[in-house]
């Protein structure tokens, strides 16, 4: 019986590569990328339409959010959501689906690992063509306050960064619960509305009623977007932004000790079956 | 040759009824699809409603007409998913030459992708919409009688056409997109979303986007502020709400010529 | 109105290709004029990306030709699509006509419904094919479940149960074992006489086209490079089988008649390999005057592919 290990040794191995490639895998599909810009934009338009005008209803300040601060939010948020996965959808859940994930256990890479390492990759590179213009058209167009030390943005790549990895990782437990079910495109739907409203992508889980924000904060959609957003934006600042940061490594740790389990037991499934 | 037997709409008839009967044979896995549908109804319903949390009114609606424009969009983009919502498996027709075989039949290609399939199991978001619809109007001041029903009657038939023919525009642009399925659901989710806004707070560009080229306003939202009396927006009669079937002719209009343009690139009419 | 069933003339298609930055145009079918007629069977040959399913799309409205002519069963096979349809069926080796998560039976009773065949019609033209096809035994099979072989036969019958006057095969034997072709070759020919139906079939296996065609068109590059009988191509191009016959014990030399090649032997006359031309010696012959000087153990014979037959073909143009 064949019996992969992930790699020993300290250097981190094949897995920067593969982020790379996955960084130069989306930039072959430009104009898909042109009409996911325009589709991000038009959707923040929407969202902030809505969202002013609800601040203005509630007399110029909502929990915290006044005009600008809202306004950053909606554009930092529809930035981000090129580049971190809230659909559920993965190369790797189609590479259950087809089976050619037999083809990967026979390498000598972590599959779960790699996997999620390419699904980095996309999501980073998706950053240029989607989260810059994004954040500029908001400026420009609408305006929006964001913060005027370097601190927030130093400590909001890093929580980026982080939002992406931890998306990344979700919907690698999402393909995995392919090993198990025949049709996961009921999962992936229910995934992408559900992850998107808890991430806080289209309200700020500040604006949610307590018990809701508290089932929010107990999943770890928020920790794909929302905190990168407050983090960034200068809403939550300090010590507490520090703190969020260490809530997304804290997923990422769970998220990612999930994905090994299941991929294990996936695995073993595969073999049980005859692939 | 002999000549054709029976109605011309027998073709369409026998397929959809072929799937619906091989759909309803999966029992186990259809309940599991009620149920995630219906989760998705409702948190979208949350989408909405969390925001009434901390505010009375947003654009001249409360929560119980903004009930009464999610239920109806709701409602309409369900129905319209449930019967063309199959369409966004365009590009995996055309990559594996699956559409092709459509080119072998006597009819047209849109019809035969339209009546392709069905799917059964978003009749619960169907039923999420039914269900907020109906509460919307118990809990509004509406004044029943003939008029109020034919206007939600013309509302719900306007507002399925006009969202089906949003599924066929983005499937005409599915043609030229190489990775097309992410642009379909922006393009179809982003106009649910802008369906179950309050038209009153877009500015002037968005008025004419989802106003006007996309008549997403026309599909809950301007019927319920004529059903309710409320105020429309740019300058629209109270009576907008009656302009939904305009809208929906439009939007099939020009569905129609996406997907017209779209076969063309893909049979290589202009290179 | 002609009485041709394909008519084109100076049909052509090219395509852009985008590799990397660079645009390139690529020619799939080059200036192409064909003439069929009703009942007649045409084999149209070429190595892979000789523009074989190009052509066939575009006899089909799938589609445009970028210029030139044609007509199929006298109709614009774009602009009259629909009414095409009715008289041209069509087995495309990769794409499946059938449903694939449905009982074989089932996937032919919505094809009569799409063709609008009287129930009558349908009936008898399906009980016919299911006879002739073997199909009885995977009628209640779903698609999915069926063996490559199994499949062909259904789709075969797929495409004839409309009757239609022109059938089209692209690659219909590929994949399949030597029991399976057989059996499609003779129905198709049984077809054929019984009918009148005009077959044009693409292929990569010269059997086939022995075995059904009386026309042969050769592609290559999207240019025809011959255009008649099986005869005058094997004449034009020296068609050779090639012998491989294993002896009893080593015969260093062999006397072989006119019209056969000595191409080599090993383990010094144990095996020896023979081209010859069948044309001027039969198989037969040659093995006869082998057997005439040494014993016979085993023998096969090796049918020439199509690159090859291109290959001698324009060596013969030299």
């Amino acid at each position: 019986m064949l019996t992969v290990r992930p790699s020993r040794h300290l250097s981190p191995g094949p897995y920067p590569r593969l982020v790379a490639a996955g960084f130069r895998q989306q930039s072959a599909y430009r104009l898909a990328a042109l009409a996911g810009l325009v589709a991000n934009t038009t959707f923040g338009f929407l969202k902030v339409a809505l969202l002013l005008a609800t601040v203005e209803a509630a007399g110029g300040e909502l929990r915290g959010y006044d005009v600008g601060t809202m306004s950053a939010y909606v554009w930092l948020s529809q930035g981000l959501l090129g580049s971190v996965n809230l659909y559920g959808r993965s190369e790797m859940a189609e590479r259950i689906r087809t089976g050619d994930v037999v083809v990967d256990f026979l390498r000598p890479l972590d599959v779960h690992a790699a996997a999620v390492a390419t699904e980095v990759g996309r999501g980073l590179f998706a950053l240029l063509p989607r989260g810059v213009p994004s954040v500029l058209v908001g400026a420009l167009v609408v305006g929006m306050t964001m913060p005027t030390t370097p601190g927030p943005y130093l400590l909001g790549a890093v929580s980026v960064l982080l939002g992406i990895t931890v998306s990344a990782a979700t919907a690698y437990l999402v393909a995995a619960t392919g090993f198990w079910l025949v049709e996961t495109r009921g999962v992936a739907l229910l995934y992408m509305v559900v992850a998107g409203f808890l991430a806080g992508l289209y309200v700020p889980i500040g604006i949610f009623p307590a018990p809701l924000f508290w089932l929010a904060t107990a999943t770890p959609f928020p920790a794909m977007l929302m905190y990168p957003v407050d983090v960034l934006s200068g809403r939550v600042d300090g010590l507490a932004s520090v703190g969020l940061v260490a809530a997304q490594l804290g997923w990422l740790l769970v998220v990612g000790a999930l994905g090994q389990l299941m991929t294990r037991r996936g695995r073993r499934r595969l073999e049980v079956q005859g692939g | 040759m002999a000549e054709p037997h029976g109605s011309a709409l027998a073709p369409y008839r026998a397929v959809l009824a072929s799937r619906i009967r091989s759909q309803a044979s999966y029992r186990t896995s259809f309940g599991l699809d009620l149920g995630s549908s219906l989760l998705v109804g409702l948190t979208e319903l949350a989408e909405v409603a969390v925001l009434f949390t901390s505010v009375s009114a947003i654009g001249g609606f409360d929560l119980a007409a903004m009930l009464l424009v999610f239920g109806l969009a709701d409602l309409c983009f369900s129905v319209a998913d449930m019967v063309v919502g199959h369409c966004d498996n365009l590009p995996e027709y055309v990559r594996t030459g699956r559409l092709d075989v459509f080119y072998l039949r006597p009819q047209p290609l849109l019809l035969q992708l339209v009546t392709s399939d069905i799917s059964l199991r978003r009749l619960a978001r169907a039923l999420v919409g039914l269900v907020a619809l109906v509460v919307g109007l118990v809990v509004n001041d509406v004044t029943w009688g003939f008029e109020a029903a034919g206007l939600l009657l013309v509302a719900v038939v306007s507002g399925v056409a006009t969202f089906a023919a949003l599924f066929v525009w983005a499937g005409g642009l599915q043609f030229f997109l190489v990775n097309g399925s992410e642009m379909t659901n922006a393009f179809v989710y982003g106009g649910r979303y802008a369906a179950t806004q309050p038209g009153t707070v877009w500015g002037r560009p968005l008025v004419v986007v989802f106003g006007f080229f996309f008549p997403m306003a026309f599909t809950a939202y301007l019927p319920a502020a004529t059903l309710l009396g409320l105020d429309t927006f740019a300058g629209l009669p109270a009576w907008a709400g009656w302009l939904a079937p305009v809208a929906a002719v439009w939007a099939w209009v020009a569905a129609g010529l996406s997907w017209r343009t779209g076969v063309r690139h893909y049979q290589g009419a202009g290179g | 109105m002609t009485s041709h069933i394909i008519e084109t003339s100076g049909l052509t298609r090219a395509f852009r290709v985008r590799e990397g930055m660079k645009r390139r145009t690529v020619v799939a079918v080059d200036d192409l004029s064909l003439r069929v007629e009703a009942g007649e069977a045409v084999g149209y040959i070429g190595a892979n990306g000789a523009g074989k399913s190009t052509t066939i799309k575009m006899l089909c409205g799938i589609l445009v030709p970028t210029s030139g002519e044609v007509r199929t069963c006298g109709l614009r096979p774009v602009a009259d699509r629909r009414r095409l349809a009715r008289e041209i069926g069509v087995v495309f080796g990769q794409r499946s006509q059938l449903w694939w998560d449905l009982p074989t039976r089932e996937s032919f009773s919505l094809l009569a419904a799409i063709h609008r065949l009287s129930p009558a019609d349908a009936e008898q033209r399906r009980e016919e094919l299911v006879e002739r096809l073997e199909l009885r035994e995977f009628l209640g099979t779903p698609v999915r479940q069926l063996s490559l072989g199994q499949r062909m036969r259904a789709e075969v019958a797929a495409a004839l149960l409309h009757r239609p006057r022109l059938v089209v095969l692209d690659e219909p034997t590929i994949g399949l074992d030597v029991l399976s072709k057989q059996r499609l070759r003779e129905f198709l020919v049984t077809e054929r006489r019984d009918h009148g139906t005009t077959l044009l079939l693409t292929t990569h296996d010269m059997g086939d086209v022995e075995r059904l065609c009386d026309r042969v068109v050769l592609v290559d590059r999207g240019r025809t490079v011959h255009d008649g009988s099986l005869a005058a191509l094997s004449r034009t191009v020296g068609a050779q089988r090639v012998m491989t016959v294993d002896l009893a014990s080593p015969t260093p030399s062999l006397p072989l008649p006119d019209g056969t090649t000595h191409l080599g032997e090993e383990g010094h006359g144990l095996r020896h390999r023979i081209a010859f031309d069948p044309e001027r010696v039969t198989a037969a012959a040659v093995l006869a005057a082998v057997s005439a000087v040494a014993e016979v153990l085993d023998l096969s014979i090796e049918e020439p592919d199509v690159e090859d037959v291109v290959r001698r073909v324009y060596q013969a143009r030299r």
